[in-house]
């Protein structure tokens, strides 16, 4: 437990992708497999389920501290993260010993279901077999809390690196790896960093491949030619608002896997139908959408409709026929990753496009469609298409580089994905309450909600809150803020605070769509804090009537 | 009888009309240390604990109005019977013990009460009225032996020395920066200072603290051999400066009582976190508290309002104090 608490230390101390990289290949290479295998679970993203509810932790830890209520509380609000509280509340361990990961997870996963009172003398003695350090990472283990900034890519490198294997082959082992239903073993730890062998991609089942995803352009549109080259060198498509999907089909059998790597193929029994039409060994990319003809009148516009719809979708366990009449999936496809039980990725862009055109059009059917290219002389005339994106229903256009092979994840040296975001709504919102962030920002007030002036009752203006948001400070604003929250408290809510609203930010959003959910009667999309409108008043900060006009 | 009560211009002694501590200019101050938000500028006369002088004279001026006073040795002044105590904070720390017609009060001002060999120990001083000091007052805030604390600075200096890199400490330059070149193995390697940090060295080996030999770090320039195997010692305000620029690929930490917080560690932004302070922990705090026996309490800068609380609650009379304290050592956490 020792070294992986230590690993955990290391890994959050630094920001250094080359320093967190060294030290999992530092760990990967000492531990026994059966350790391995639960920390690459962990690191991976993996979460069981949490194990023992916070409540019972926080007043078994209190009752072990013999300390008031008030003053765990108060340790918390200065500390910021749960875990960490405990581990420097509760009295130093005596009889610190040092089993291995595995054994404490054979220890610790069984005591989900007990009642508090069995669970308080078992919790009590493994704690004190703890070091302050190894004390935390396990109860972060307990919540179901372990978050530690590593990437899968950056797991699947270091995993890499270790067996000497493609990284792209072992991301693909790792599909599936973090998944509740099986537990890491060390069988299946070896199997990530095993050699290859030839009958590795015959055996895969409905795996799919590990997504390529797309880097966003923030440069100004005159810089397009220096930075990009020619429009030419590129397949120009819309950016669709739906769910990122992979279709595979094998051995008679469809799977359709989201983005998180979840199957999701009965919530979309009309895919599946659509795949019987696919030859075996097929694996597409494209994007999952509600799609819903558009009347003749307007060429212009497609038919996909607004996300908020596709979440309604996926919110339902069972599937009547009214609402898949009503809201009919479609793949909208635009990548070919496996043709005639070949792994396509190392073809280029191009290659894999003229087979994906070839293959939509043999099977004619609406529910697969391909995403069809944009094309315009010069980037200027893409950027001028691009100005319709709103009323299209799109959020701007990708840039996909014509000889790009298709990478994993976030790497770019295989191909190179650009994704050119319209610019997002904006409004100005004042900060009404603030609560305190998580890891690294676990001790500054750093997630805040915001609202907007509300008009519409006659001589009382009143601010409703619309959206929380917690990225787009810089470090340095995030301090100040901090400052000034404690400095404007009006109330204490457990962690949050509301204070004497002062602050006006802009926020910009991806997109909005009315909610019975929210005292606004809005719901904003991505929230995020653009900058810090240090320059007005609350007063001038933006109304519910102009938040209503955007939608 | 009130002994001491807060004023705007510091904590005032009615009957014996002087101020300890004070944050405006006065007449006469009683200064329990030499750190700056305590002991500042501008008073006509100053009391203070004979092994604080040095630090004083360097810190306000060669030419202030100082007297001086071994601890334990009593003085009188207008019937008030004022001795100083060792508070184990600093050099010269002082806690003042006053007594007035049978009534005893100590004003503590920061104290730490584990020993550290660069100053005298902390000493327990029983009185009616204990003025107690709250910056580490939570019940997270419980140090380790000091031992295992410069173990681990050495592991780091050792582990960069063999990496060929130079290790930056920051560390507050008086006080803290002593304790580290007092308790660290100075055979790992040179051992270098910022100019902040020197003169200071120089006053603690007066009085006879053995420290190890130290170098100023501007006798060296970029690319110097030396710099691989250093550990530098700097005030926190020289990080992000040009006097940085020196060190080239450098490894750097922080020594403070905040560094227990992984929060703290992360704004910080440096490689390591060492914890280590010269204030009492809240073990340090209560035990401090329960050996002067005092029944009432007056908490001054720090988490005031925790610690009043809960003493109220164990039955004793706690109140706040208002000060200005907390400001220039590591009462407040570091924000840049
Ligand atoms: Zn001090
Ligand atoms: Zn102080």
């Amino acid at each position: 437990m020792r070294a992986f608490a230590e690993l955990y230390a290391r890994l959050d101390a630094t920001t250094s992708s080359n320093a967190k990289l060294a030290a999992l290949q530092d760990y990967l290479a000492d531990a026994p497999p059966a350790d391995a295998a639960w920390a690459v679970y962990f690191l991976a993203g993996g979460r069981p389920r949490q194990v023992v509810p916070t409540r019972v932790l926080r007043d078994l830890a209190i009752r072990l501290c013999g300390l008031p209520e008030w003053l765990f509380e108060e340790s918390y609000q200065a500390v910021g993260d749960f875990a960490e509280t405990l581990s420097l509340l509760l009295p130093e361990s005596t009889q610190v010993a040092d089993e291995s990961l595995q054994w404490w997870l054979e220890q610790l996963l069984p005591l989900r279901g007990l009642p508090p009172e069995e669970l308080a003398p078992r919790l009590q003695a493994l704690w004190t077999r703890l070091d302050r350090q190894s004390l935390m990472v396990s109860l972060k283990l307990l919540t179901g809390g372990f978050r530690v900034g590593v990437s899968k890519l950056l797991v699947t490198r270091a995993l890499a690196a270790l067996a000497g294997v493609d990284a792209k082959r072992v991301a693909q082992r790792m599909v599936g790896y973090t998944d509740l239903a099986h537990q890491p073993t060390p069988q299946r730890y070896l199997a990530l960093i095993a050699q290859e062998s030839a009958e590795e991609h015959a055996q895969r089942g409905g795996q799919p491949y590990p997504f390529f995803l797309a880097h966003p352009l923030q440069e100004p549109l005159e810089r397009f030619d220096a930075v990009l080259g020619p429009p030419q060198q590129w397949l120009v498509e819309w950016k669709w608002d739906g769910i990122r999907a992979q279709l595979v089909k094998r051995d008679g059998r469809a799977w359709l896997w989201s983005r998180g790597e979840e199957l999701i193929t009965e919530r979309f029994p009309e895919l599946a139908q659509l795949a019987a039409a696919l030859p075996d060994g097929t694996v597409l990319d494209g994007e999952l959408v509600i799609w819903k003809a558009p009347p003749d009148s307007d060429e212009q516009a497609f038919g996909v409709q607004p996300f908020a719809l596709l979440q309604q979708r996926i919110g339902r366990k069972t599937l009547g026929k009214k609402l898949l009449d009503e809201l009919p999936a479609a793949l909208l496809a635009y990548d070919l990753l496996e043709w005639q039980g070949e792994d396509w990725r190392s073809r280029s862009q191009d290659q894999r496009r003229a087979q994906l055109e070839a293959l939509v059009g043999s099977i004619g059917d609406a529910r697969l469609r391909l995403s069809p290219r944009v094309t315009g002389d010069d980037w200027q005339a893409l950027a001028r298409q691009r100005e319709a994106s709103r009323q299209l229903g799109v959020e701007g256009m990708m840039l996909k580089r014509r000889d790009s092979l298709y990478g994993v994840g976030r790497t770019r040296d295989l191909g190179l994905w650009w994704k050119w975001k319209i610019d997002p709504f904006s409004i100005d919102a004042v900060l009404i309450y603030a609560q305190r962030g998580h890891g690294r920002r676990a001790s500054l007030y750093s997630d805040y909600t915001f609202a907007v002036w509300d008009d519409s009752a006659p001589g009382e203006r009143v601010l409703v809150p619309f959206a929380k948001a917690y990225s787009g400070l810089t470090d340095e604003e995030m301090r100040k803020v901090d400052a000034i929250v404690r400095r404007t408290t009006v109330d204490k809510f457990g962690p949050v605070r509301s204070v004497t609203p002062t602050l006006v930010f802009e926020l910009g959003f991806e997109g909005i769509a009315l909610s019975k959910r929210h005292k606004s009667g809005i719901a904003v999309r991505f929230p995020r804090m653009l900058r810090w409108r240090t320059d007005k008043t609350i007063e001038q900060a933006d109304t519910l009537a102009t938040l209503q006009g955007l939608l | 009888m009130e002994l001491i009560v807060a004023r705007p211009e510091g904590l005032y002694c009615p009957p014996g009309d002087f101020y300890i501590d004070p944050w405006r200019p006065v007449d006469r101050a009683v200064i329990t240390h030499a750190h700056g938000d305590h002991a500042r500028r501008g008073n006509r006369h100053y009391l203070a604990a004979t092994p604080g002088a040095g630090i004083l004279r360097a810190r306000l001026g060669e030419d202030i109005d100082l007297q001086t006073l071994p601890y334990g040795t009593p003085l009188e002044h207008h019937g008030v019977t004022l001795s100083f105590h060792p508070a184990g904070h600093v050099l010269g720390s002082a806690q003042v013990r006053l007594a007035y017609r049978g009534e005893v009060w100590v004003a503590s001002g920061d104290y730490k009460v584990g020993p550290d060999g660069t100053c005298e120990a902390f000493e327990p001083v029983r009185c009616h009225t204990f003025i107690s000091e709250s910056t580490f007052g939570l019940p997270i805030y419980r140090w380790q032996d000091q031992a295992c604390i410069f173990a681990d600075i050495d592991a780091w200096w050792r582990a960069n020395a063999a990496a060929g890199r130079p290790s930056v400490l920051f560390a507050y330059a008086f006080g803290k920066a002593q304790r580290i070149l007092h308790g660290i193995d100075a055979s790992i390697g040179p051992v270098l200072v910022h100019g902040a940090v020197e003169p200071l060295n120089q006053v603690y080996r007066a009085a006879g603290v053995r420290l190890p030999e130290t170098l100023p770090a501007t006798a060296t320039s970029k690319g110097d051999p030396l710099l691989r195997q250093a550990l530098v010692l700097a005030p926190p305000s020289a990080g992000g400066s040009t006097w940085m620029r020196r060190f080239g690929d450098y490894s750097d930490a922080f020594a403070s009582g905040w560094m227990l917080l992984r929060g703290a560690r992360r704004r910080r932004g440096v490689d390591r976190g060492f914890v280590l302070s010269d204030h009492a922990d809240w073990p340090g705090l209560l035990w401090a508290i329960e050996q002067s026996g005092a029944e009432r309490v007056m908490v001054t800068h720090g988490q005031v309002n925790v610690l009043v609380r809960y003493l109220t609650e164990r039955g004793l009379d706690a109140r706040a104090f208002q000060t200005e304290y907390g400001e220039e050592d590591d009462s407040l956490e570091p924000t840049n």
